[in-house]
């Protein structure tokens, strides 16, 4: 009897796998509602469930989205969807300077080029509470935002050089089962420039909902606070044309068992 | 506009009357101010500062200033990652006159992890730059400004989070000289102050992140000049002659501490108060505020080793605040006779003065594994504990700290010596011939670093050669 209740367990816990990881490369993120890091005065966000790739798209993966769409290829591109700096890191147009490597998260695409390969592939860039969502995963807990470590450990990763070189999958995955949100490469977000930040971060408490409370009145519970600040401060600087070494992309998909 | 002429006439004429070579024409405000040509602005390292502005004319001037985020040493042993304007901590010294228009391009390095911006109190104008200035790593900004107001400006970034990004280094100071320039001096030179905030705490070795938790509860680990324990000290230190005047260009760039600068054995003669037009004279020790700066001006009139400090003194001996200008030339014993220092600060030494709940010390957190690491380790523990008293070369200074270099009195008995370093030592003794008598104290160190400075000066400057170790160190400790 109880070797049956075990199987049967076991069977769902398959089916649920089966299920929920349909789409190759990519695992089921179950929403819910949270309260994003750079606290909109308790406005709790909802996030849906959906799917996300479990790694960042790689130079592999995007010279063959050149190689099927040649209007994506370095010489073809419209300079307003990607500016002088796209595929800087590319001998020509359909291939990667020697120095690359074929597993090292593409960079040096702009956004329009990032939302185009995922329209290609039936999916979509993740909003920025998406991403943050997913991001305030460590390996074990699904919202380590208060554990020090966690912190720590992406503070340091934006103090690391290079991090752009690395092959995908080298850091621990997290408790979705996804990996390189820290890091690696900062990330494409579909809405990234929705929140209203003007180069003068000190003005913005005012601008927008306390965002950069932080910076002028902190206390220690904030503290988890500044690594969000500090991606919050990439996208601001971002236009949608920019093509940057250390920003790359991953997609997402709704989730099939939502609709 | 026929008031502003009148102005104008009577002030020409009163400048004329004054000063007959000067042809300057007087404008009634630095906006009217005419430019005349380009001019690439020439951009120094510090302690160095550009050329002065003399009695050129108002230019258009290119300033192009790159930010690195990279790693370096901030003392012997330990490195950190700064985020700089031009590769320095500080900043590139900027030098314009009043009525420049200074069209200032950042550029962000591609290999950068963060946007930054630039806020320069210099500017008039809504965030000091910092808005029009933004700009992602890979990218360019260029904005333009009319320098207004004569004086010494902090520039430094303003993305979030603000207070980190300063704590990482990114700050330095714009001068905006008066028509026809500051008056001439000497020398000039280039020195700011911050504090930084490590994981580890002062004097841990390897790569340290900045700890962001000691920065909000501004517990600063090191507080120094020019980015580093060592910048203005040993080979860097600050050079000048008997007679000359000296300037100092001197900013604060916090992100947390207010300075009270000061330089033992010499009296300011004038202080640009807060970097303005205001001067006092006869100075002794100038505050300078987080985001702020002043200039000093001095003669030296003795040689002999001047020492810079924030005068807020466990900064200065603890956590690395401290610089140092030789003065070369000819003794002038009417002036000053005897030696020059101020014994007063130094009793205390440079390590960690703190009251030891317990016997037990914190072991040193990577154990020597051979000779050479000791001697790495150990020349490590000597220039952050012993170098101020005993010297870079264990030369001592005569009649104040006896020597170590060829010391009879160390080489002939090891286990005194390690009782010194353990508990201290007071009273007469005589070393090679001299007699001293002074005080040292109790050093914090583990018996680990103990037995590697020991070492390490054991087997410098023609001493015996003899090797400590921890066991031995042990031994005289538990004598007691």
């Amino acid at each position: 009897m109880k070797f049956q209740a075990i199987s049967i367990v076991f069977v769902l816990l398959v089916f649920q796998t089966v299920l929920f990881a349909q789409s190759d490369g990519m695992v089921f993120i179950e929403g819910s509602r949270y309260l994003p890091l750079y606290g909109r005065d308790s406005t709790v966000v909802e996030v849906k469930d959906f799917l996300m790739d479990q790694y960042p798209v790689t130079n592999a993966d995007y010279e063959k989205f050149v190689k099927d769409n040649p209007k994506w290829r370095k010489s073809k591109v419209i300079k307003l969807f990607a500016d002088d700096s796209y595929l800087n890191n590319w001998k020509n147009d359909l291939e990667l300077k020697h120095s690359e490597r074929a597993d090292s998260p593409v960079t040096f695409v702009s956004w329009f080029a990032a939302k185009a390969y995922c329209d290609c592939q039936d999916k979509r860039l993740p909003t920025v509470d998406e991403w943050e969502y997913v991001g305030m995963a460590d390996e074990t807990t699904k919202d380590a935002r208060s554990k020090k470590a966690y912190n720590e450990q992406i503070l340091a990763w934006y103090e690391a050089p290079r991090s752009n070189e690395n092959s995908i999958g080298q850091t621990p995955k997290n408790a979705y089962g996804v990996y390189d949100l820290h890091g690696l490469v900062w990330e494409w977000t579909q809405d990234f420039n929705s929140v209203m930040i003007t180069g003068e971060s000190r003005k913005d408490k005012d601008l927008d909902n306390n965002l950069f409370c932080g910076s002028a009145a902190v206390n220690a519970t904030d503290l988890m606070n500044y690594a969000a600040f500090m991606r919050y401060a990439v996208r601001g600087s971002l236009k949608a044309k920019y093509a940057m070494k250390n920003l790359g992309f991953r997609c997402v998909k709704d989730s099939a068992i939502d609709q | 506009m026929k008031t502003i002429l009148k102005l104008t006439t009577f002030t020409v004429a009163l400048f004329m009357f004054s000063c007959m070579e000067n042809k300057g024409k007087e404008y009634a405000t630095a906006e009217e101010i005419p430019v005349n040509r380009e001019m690439q602005a020439e951009l120094t390292s510090p302690p160095n500062v550009p050329r002065p502005v003399g009695k050129r004319k108002a230019k258009k001037l290119i300033v192009n200033m790159e930010i690195l985020e990279q790693e370096s040493e901030i003392t012997n042993g330990v490195s950190y990652v700064y985020w700089t304007f031009g590769g320095t901590v500080p900043g590139s010294f900027i030098r314009t006159r009043v009525g420049d228009e200074v069209e200032f391009t950042l550029s962000n390095h591609p290999d950068n992890k963060l946007p930054h911006n630039i806020d320069l109190h210099a500017v008039n104008g809504p965030g000091g730059g910092a808005e029009s200035s933004f700009v992602a790593p890979g990218y360019e900004k260029t904005f333009s400004f009319k320098t207004l107001n004569p004086g010494l400006y902090v520039y430094h970034c303003a993305t979030a989070p603000v207070g980190m990004h300063i704590a990482n280094g990114m700050y330095g100071l714009i001068l905006v000289e008066p028509e026809g320039g500051l008056p001439p001096v000497d020398k000039e030179y280039y020195i700011m102050q911050g504090d930084f905030y490590t994981k580890g705490k002062n004097g841990e070795r390897g790569l340290q992140p900045f700890d962001m938790q000691k920065a909000i509860d501004e517990d600063a680990d090191y507080v120094v000049f020019n980015g580093s324990v060592d910048a203005l000290t040993g080979d860097n230190a600050l050079t000048a002659k008997v007679g000359e005047t000296i300037r100092l260009y001197v900013g604060n760039g916090g992100p947390n501490l207010v300075s009270s600068f000061h330089v033992i054995g010499e009296i300011f003669d004038k202080v640009h108060v807060e970097g303005g037009d205001m001067i006092n004279e006869n100075v002794q020790t100038t505050l300078i505020p987080a985001g702020g700066a002043a200039i000093v001006e001095f003669k030296v009139d003795v040689p002999g080793s001047f020492i810079l400090v924030d005068h807020s003194i466990f900064r200065a001996f603890n956590k690395g605040a401290l610089g140092m200008l030789n003065v070369e030339g000819e003794e002038r014993k009417k002036i000053y006779s005897g030696e020059i220092r101020e014994g007063i600060y130094l009793p205390e030494g440079p390590t960690i003065q703190a009251m030891p709940t317990t016997d037990e010390i914190v072991e040193s957190e990577i154990p020597a594994k051979n000779l050479e690491e000791q001697l790495k380790f150990g020349k490590q523990a000597y220039n952050q504990t012993c170098v101020a008293c005993h010297q870079a070369e264990g030369q001592g200074i005569a009649n104040a700290f006896p020597p170590l270099a060829k010391s009879d009195y160390l080489n002939a008995d090891v286990n005194r010596s390690i009782d010194i370093v353990l508990h201290g030592l007071s009273g007469e003794i005589t070393v090679n011939g001299d007699t001293y008598n002074s005080v040292m104290t109790k050093q914090m160190l583990s018996p680990d670093e103990i037995a590697n400075v020991l070492t390490y000066v054991y087997n410098s400057w023609d001493n015996s050669g003899a090797v400590v170790t921890k066991e031995m160190v042990l031994k005289v400790k538990n004598q007691k």
